[in-house]
């Protein structure tokens, strides 16, 4: 032992030097472009809320926006809506991915390419499309009024935003669900059936909860990417449907006030950073409780 | 007479234009344990999945204890099914497992936790019921499964190679655990598929040898190793050598008189009678081969295996044929290469060549 450690050279103090340096260099591109496109950018943002129209530092702007009714409406919108958008996701995807997944039918595989390709879509895209569709000079309504029917409206409130908010985010819950459903045994699936489980207790008691971490992965990225959502809420053009993403726009392109759209962005952010904790603690918490780490009592495998 | 606990009648399966199971005539008397044993492929497990309802035959009609259950989904059939698997549900903790079908049945709470606790017991792991399947071993695992299956107290015990994924010393251990258990049931008819000849002699009181989703031959586990009807359970079942033989003499019902390399020896016709100057297929198990110095069928040593308990030789006898011999010892032999004599006794089965496959 002792041969082989002195036959081995000793690191020098200016090798580690080096290799520390080394390592430093290889940091520092990517630091730079986190630090100049990414944290440069919302470090201006939030000075800026912080500093008013006449360019004095305070928290005016702050007390200002926080306390007024169009702010608070907004928040309460956006909160409702992704909450809503979520939920509706939620259930539509998993019934997608149970249909898909345990119900296969003639086509089913382009159905779910389908879906995939609706991830490719940009958002507004499908605001686009329901325009089209369910506008005031839409499809639909062009089909009723020959008709002798009123037309429908309800694309240009809330609703007609939650429609396509679902629409355009399902796939972000299906699509993980359905990849979790794909790893159940079907040996399982047969088992429980033949403990005398109908196929809804199997699904139920068997299958989901397999999904349970997918499910809720997916609903946490609908939850935060809904909160955030810009695209679908602009296009769709809702007068009274203002959330936060549009009065940042609002604020800030609108009516050119910098420091209040400044302080909503803060906001938003940190609405996101927030949800984006959530969704990575139930991640772990989920993810920890299926592979028996952190869970109390539990032994490893002896086997 | 009561009616059978499983009866197929002409059940064939189809998936797509493969035919996987074809007409297949079966049953299983009350109490009875059945091995459906052949190799990969041969059907014997679409067998066991149309009985529990997990395939649609598409002829034939599925029978237990006499109703035809052919159109009843696997949730109304009452039957255990263990798989190789296991398939036990992940998230849930052994008792809620072992619950499982006792809760779909809607059964009163206490009496739910009684007939977990007595399975339990029954399989030796009443002390594990607070974990989950991933902290179990193999063996664990399949205990639980088992429990799981009985704590219905199904009339039929589905086994769908249910020792596969174990190593060699487990399988031991739930072999015997299965036999036990089997004493614990005598009214539970088993239905044991498995491609492993050992389980299915050790378990079985019948056999049914399963080939391209036919069904070779059925009959009593003692009678199938003894007197196979077809080269294929012959083969299969205890790795019989094949030797290819003329018939010389066949008075009816009693032994022929065969002739091999220009020995001559008795050998019983079990798979129907011959007639002198026929082809044949003599069945010799390896351990009924003996090999000497000298004298015997002259023959030539090729291989030598040491098996642990004993040593395999690989022959050839004059004339090419092969033939495979099993030996306690191997002291006083020529070495590999050299010429030995070799001695097969009389009795051997004596099967039609090309019959069952």
């Amino acid at each position: 032992m002792t041969a082989v450690a002195a036959s081995v050279p000793a690191v020098t103090r200016p090798t580690r030097v080096r290799r520390r340096w080394a390592s430093v260099l290889w940091l520092l591109p990517p630091l730079v472009v986190v630090l100049g496109f990414f944290c440069y950018p919302l470090a201006l943002v939030l000075r800026q809320s912080f500093v008013t129209r006449s360019g004095e530092v305070s928290l005016a702007v702050w007390q200002q926006v926080v306390t007024s009714p169009e702010f608070t409406a907004a928040l309460g919108r956006t909160v409702l809506l992704s909450l809503g958008a979520t939920a509706g996701c939620v259930l539509l995807g998993t019934f997608l991915a149970l249909v898909l997944a345990f119900a296969p039918f003639p086509g089913a595989r382009v159905v779910s390419r389908i879906v995939d390709a609706v991830l490719a879509f940009p958002s507004f895209l499908i605001a686009l499309a329901f325009t089209f569709l369910y506008g005031s000079a839409g499809v639909l309504n062009a089909a009723l009024g020959g008709q002798g029917g009123g037309p429908v409206d309800f694309l240009y409130g809330p609703w007609g935003v939650l429609l396509a908010e679902v629409t355009f985010y399902t796939p972000f819950v299906m699509r993980p669900v359905l990849a979790a459903f794909a790893q159940v045994p079907s040996a399982q699936l047969d088992v429980a059936a033949s403990l005398g489980a109908r196929p809804a207790l199997v699904l139920w008691r068997v299958a989901l909860p397999e999904a349970w971490p997918a499910l809720a992965s997916g609903a946490c990225l609908t939850l935060l990417l809904t909160m955030n959502e810009f695209g679908i809420v602009l296009f769709v053009g809702a007068k009274d449907v203002i959330t936060l993403p549009m009065l940042v726009h609002t604020k800030g392109i609108v009516t050119f006030d910098y420091p209040a759209a400044c302080v909503v962005a803060v906001v938003n952010v940190l609405l996101s950073v927030a949800l984006y904790a959530a969704h990575r603690w139930v991640f772990r918490v989920l993810g920890a409780g299926r592979s028996g780490e952190g869970r109390r009592g539990a032994v490893p495998n002896p086997a | 007479m009561s009616a059978p606990a499983v009866e197929l009648r002409g059940v064939s399966v189809h998936f797509g234009r493969t035919v996987a199971l074809r007409e297949l005539d079966l049953t299983v008397g009350r109490g009875e344990a059945l091995a459906l044993l052949g190799p990969s492929g041969s059907g014997k497990s679409t067998a066991l999945k149309a009985v529990a309802g997990f395939v649609r035959p598409h002829t034939g009609r599925v029978l237990l204890s006499g109703e035809d259950v052919t159109d009843l989904p696997p949730h109304r059939r009452g039957l255990g099914v263990v798989v190789q698997n296991y398939a036990l549900f992940p998230h849930m903790r052994v008792a809620d497992n072992v619950a499982f079908g006792l809760r779909a049945r809607r059964m009163p709470r206490r009496q739910v936790e009684e007939r977990v606790s007595e399975v339990l017991s029954m399989v030796g792991m009443a002390d594990y019921r607070r974990r989950f399947p991933r902290e179990l071993s193999g063996g664990q695992q399949q205990r639980v499964a088992i429990a799981r299956a009985l704590a219905i107290r199904p009339p039929v015990l589905l086994l769908d190679e249910p020792l596969s994924a174990l190593d060699a010393a487990l399988r031991e251990e739930m072999l015997a655990e299965l036999l036990r258990l089997r004493g614990e049931l005598p009214d539970t008819a088993l239905v044991y598929v498995t491609h492993d000849q050992g389980e299915a002699l050790a378990l079985a009181d019948r056999i049914a040898v399963m080939r391209d989703a036919r069904l070779v031959e059925v009959g009593p586990t003692d009678q199938l190793y003894h007197r196979p009807r077809t080269e294929f359970t012959a083969s299969f079942l205890g790795a019989a050598n094949l030797l290819p033989v003329e018939v010389v003499a066949a008075p009816g019902d009693g032994p022929a008189t065969v002739r091999l390399a220009g020995a001559e020896f008795r050998a019983e016709p079990t798979g129907g009678p011959v007639a002198a100057g026929a082809r044949a297929a003599l069945g010799v198990r390896p351990h009924r081969v003996e090999v000497r110095t000298d004298g015997g069928m002259p023959a030539r040593l090729l291989a030598v295996q040491w098996r642990g308990t004993g040593f395999r030789l690989d022959l050839e006898l004059d004339g090419g044929t092969p033939l495979r011999a099993e030996v306690s010892s191997v002291d006083g032999l020529p070495p590999v290469g050299a010429r030995v004599g070799v001695s097969i006794p009389d009795g051997c089965p004596l099967v039609t060549t090309g019959a069952g496959g």
